[in-house]
């Protein structure tokens, strides 16, 4: 009998030892920056920024990879600025998954939305706004996140303990406001601040060509209201979170070689409410000018019922704000790429333009080279502050 | 009497080698259709499918690259079978992965899931004659193959890879697909593809796809280890070599959702 269940248990655990998987992956990069005019602020870098940045990425899997936890820090350090200087848990979660439901806990990113040159309904992480001035770089949520699959869709509920206040640029940075953000200088409308229990679902499907969703967020805005402040003899601007309710809608028709894309919130606050859309489309040219190249095609356009704003009010940032973009993927061995990006407000001077271009090095590397240009002469807008703040970035990336 | 006997005899014996004649004279189009049926029919009710693919990409000077790549499987009774492309290599898409519903004459649903973003983007189907992942073979060339989605004409027969084949040409009915035809070879012992060429929208040889090293899974389906496409016009060519082919392993519809698509590795 105990031979019996020692053999048994010999069998489990050998199982378990050949069925269980553990990888490391991850990144390491080194960036330098060239900002090609002076700053315009007395602190701020002159035109060089370096940077370098690690990803590594721990991963265990069992139980058929339905059973798994991945843990993935990442830290850069800025030879400019100390705020650049950072380090976040991007993920440090347990994902449990069941035949037609999955529970994943921990610190995870979410992602949420289909259009491209804004993301109106994707609330769940905070920004980490060091990183880029795309926004499209997050900070680690901590979350419980359970997710149903139904024959109606996929029903998604978080509860999101713990928040995180956005990231900026400090005092030697560029691409920020002439007065910093003071990262010690916080307020919450909920009086458990940072500790404030947030709520959100989500529920999306796909009926033929379209892919809905739609979510529902209670909590912590992400949005910080930004207000000048003293701190001793120094201008600040101080940070205030208030408390949110949006209602977000995100639908995408994907038919032939278009896809259209439509984006909406409400949101609800006790400093006001507004609706804003996002929308456009992307039409893709395959095997453009009779090579294997495909040249794809955007234009997406954004509205805001709080509108332009004033010095006062600043109003929202894309309220009447056109986007084109064109990106051509080579289909070569290196996978080379090239996007190019043109934004600009109808109501306001305020345009940018972007250039991304990358492709691979042999089998592990990835060089990639960045141009970012501001321009605007309208005091109210956003752009003004960091009009001179034009700049390449090149980029050498080693995946292992 | 005996004459007249003989005589009907001959005549009957004539009508039905007539009558037979006549039910065996089928157009090269029907014989093309009915060789592709038959192979078809041939690889139906494995349920379910996984296997490694390593594709080397290899260029003119002989350079190489390599992408790693795990398949999920499942076929679907009277439509085109769910998959999912989970791409390991190179390390810069690593937890990328693809997400099909084929369709065998509608276009397919397919979705991306980008791990950095950790986001899911609907993809448009309709880019079938791409290249995959900067290989010499187009989308449309890893996809199931569906007795719909070509239309059929029997060549005559020729021995390829020391076997007696069918060679028959097949012209795709979707307007998207990057060629006018393929003539594909099928062995007759057991329909096996042995070798297809493929034609580029001017009609000039663009490819030649050859099968190597056919292994049977469960008694039943054909499998090669090694697949080698060359391309005439650009000099460049990709080797697949399949490992670790599994069949019927219990995958599920649920595992073939959007949800899986982001959590797969």
């Amino acid at each position: 009998m105990l031979l019996k269940n020692l053999a048994a248990m010999i069998l489990l655990l050998s199982f378990g030892a050949t069925s269980a998987e553990f990888e490391v992956s991850g990144k390491l990069a080194v960036e330098q920056r060239y900002f090609f005019d002076s700053a315009l602020y007395t602190e701020q870098l002159r035109h060089s920024q370096t940077s370098i940045l690690a990803e590594p990425e721990l991963y265990w899997g069992w139980n058929d990879g339905n059973d798994t936890v991945i843990f993935k820090p990442f830290y850069r350090i800025d030879s400019q600025d100390d705020e650049r200087t950072h380090g976040d848990i991007r993920e440090l979660s347990y994902i449990h998954a069941g035949e037609d439901w999955e529970l994943r806990t921990g610190i995870r990113k979410e992602f949420w939305g289909v259009t491209e040159f804004q993301h109106l309904v994707d609330v769940i992480n905070q920004t980490d706004g060091v990183e880029d001035t795309d926004g499209e770089d997050k900070l680690g949520q901590l979350m419980l996140n359970l997710s149903l699959v139904k024959d109606w869709g996929i029903v998604d509920l978080y509860l999101l303990p713990g928040f995180r206040e956005r990231t900026f640029a400090g005092e030697n940075g560029r691409l920020r406001a002439p007065i910093v953000v003071d990262e010690n200088n916080v307020s919450y409308e909920s009086s458990a601040k940072e500790q404030h229990l947030d709520f959100a679902m989500r529920w999306s499907h796909s009926i033929g060509d379209f892919d809905l969703g739609a979510n529902w967020f209670h909590g912590t805005n992400r949005e910080p209201i930004l207000t000048p402040d003293q701190d001793g003899d120094k201008f600040v601007l101080k940070q205030y979170y208030n408390q949110m309710d949006q209602l977000g809608l995100d639908v995408q028709a994907t038919i032939d070689d278009w896809l259209y894309k439509f984006e909406s919130i409400y949101r609800n606050t006790n400093d006001g409410n507004f609706w804003a859309i996002q929308a456009g489309f992307e039409y893709s040219f395959v095997g453009v000018f009779d090579t294997i190249a495909d040249l794809g095609l955007l234009m997406e356009y954004s509205w805001d019922s709080r509108g332009e704003g004033d010095l006062i009010d600043p109003g929202a940032g894309f309220q009447n704000d056109v986007f084109f973009g064109s990106r051509i993927a080579f289909n070569d061995m290196q996978s080379s790429e090239f996007l190019m990006g043109f934004s600009t407000d109808l109501d306001h001077s305020a345009t940018s333009f972007i250039i991304e271009a990358n492709r691979r090095l042999g089998d592990s590397f990835k060089a990639s080279i960045d141009v970012r240009l501001f321009q605007s002469s309208d005091l109210i807008e956003q752009t003004y502050a960091i009009r001179n703040d034009d700049h390449v970035q090149l980029s050498f990336e080693w995946y292992f | 009497m005996l004459k007249k006997k003989m005589l009907i005899s001959t005549l009957s014996a004539v009508a039905l080698a007539l009558m037979s004649n006549m039910s065996f004279a089928l157009t090269p189009e029907q014989q093309g259709l009915e060789i592709s049926k038959e192979a078809k029919q041939r690889d139906l009710g494995w349920v379910d499918s996984t296997a490694d693919m390593l594709m080397l990409l290899r260029n003119k000077q002989g350079q190489e690259s390599i992408r790693e790549i795990k398949i999920k499987s499942l076929e679907i009774d009277d439509d085109g079978d769910k998959s999912l492309t989970i791409f390991n290599k190179p390390k810069d898409v690593k937890g990328t992965a693809f997400l099909s519903f084929s369709h065998p004459v509608d276009a397919d649903d397919q979705w991306l899931y980008l791990p950095a973003l950790k986001r899911v983007k609907r993809i448009s189907s309709r880019n079938k004659s791409g290249p995959f992942m900067g290989s010499e073979f187009a989308f449309e060339d890893l996809s199931s193959f569906e007795i719909k989605k070509y239309s059929y004409k029997y060549l005559g027969d020729e021995k390829v890879n020391n076997l007696e084949s069918f060679k028959v040409e097949q012209y795709p009915v979707d307007e998207n697909s990057g060629y006018t035809k393929r003539i594909v070879w099928l062995d007759k012992n057991e329909y096996r593809v042995q070798k297809i060429e493929f034609y580029d929208r001017k009609s000039a040889l663009l490819k030649t796809l050859t099968y190597v090293d056919y292994k049977q899974y469960l008694g039943k389906y054909w499998r090669a280890n090694s697949q080698n496409m060359l391309n005439h016009q650009n000099g460049k060519s990709t080797e697949l070599k399949w490992n670790n082919y599994a069949f019927k392993t219990g995958l599920k519809a649920g595992d073939f959702n959007r949800n899986s698509l982001k959590r797969v590795r």
